[in-house]
């Protein structure tokens, strides 16, 4: 029952980490949800994914609002605000 | 319909030169080239790092020209955007709109372009002279975005 998770730009340097294979743990069923329990990590995961304002969240390639379900299989991306053009 | 991200340079004439002559009804041809300035938010720009999101890129993109095509009479379209390391006076991005008439074509080579600053999945990081820094999305650049909402197109063709 994994996701694949995904970071871009900012967040992949403040996490050192550009995405990994996730258990998503039972009660974790929407991208809002998901983004506060990674939070929970503490430390760089903390600083960077506690304000939901300063991040844009994506499902499967598509730009989603926080409160979007999330399902196993799912590949799910944060990243900062787009900065292209 | 041509949608491309890639390394590469492009030339805006040679693209609008094909979608000039790919349909005998295209009576205009608008295009937008963004380039990489020397200067922003007050610091010397030596270099530019385009980082993307690869696959979401291209769908982004895909859905913004839908959007336009479903708005004004798009004829042909061409959309290039270029990643990785960039100097200043290189070409970003290419957006060019055929249609039949100017202010079809006009409308949406602006509104591609105001969708793609803020929807399209690319982050821009600076070389300045004052160290490296990400590029900080603008509220401008929503605002231009969002004049679009509920605005109708013209469908001139």
């Amino acid at each position: 029952m994994k996701v694949k998770l995904l970071f871009f730009a900012s967040l992949r340097e403040q996490l050192g980490s550009g995405g990994e294979e996730f258990e998503l743990p039972a009660g974790v069923a929407t991208v809002a949800a998901l983004r506060a329990h990674l939070a929970g990590r503490g430390g760089a995961w903390h600083s960077a994914l506690a304000d939901e304002k300063l991040l844009r969240m994506a499902v499967n390639q598509d730009i989603v609002k926080p409160g979007a379900p999330i399902k196993p299989g799912d590949e799910i991306a944060f990243f900062p605000p787009v900065t292209g053009g | 319909m041509k949608i491309a991200v890639q390394h590469e340079d492009f030339d805006a004439g040679a693209e609008m030169r094909a979608v000039s002559r790919a349909n005998p009804g295209v009576g205009g041809v608008a295009a937008f080239v963004g380039l990489v300035r020397d200067r922003n938010e007050g610091a010397a720009v030596g270099a530019m790092t385009l980082e993307h999101y690869p696959g979401m890129t291209e769908k982004a993109l895909s859905g913004i020209v839908d959007e336009a095509r479903g708005r004004w009479q798009v004829l042909d379209c061409v959309v290039i955007h270029r990643v990785g390391e960039l100097k200043p006076t290189d070409q970003i991005v290419l957006v060019v709109v055929a249609s039949g008439h100017r202010g079809d074509a006009f409308a949406a080579c602006e509104f591609i372009m105001d969708y793609l600053k803020t929807r399209a999945p690319f982050w821009k990081k600076e070389a300045t002279s004052g160290g490296a820094r990400w590029v900080e999305a603008r509220a401008s650049d929503d605002q231009a975005a969002d004049r679009w909402a509920g605005r109708a197109g013209r469908k001139t063709g």
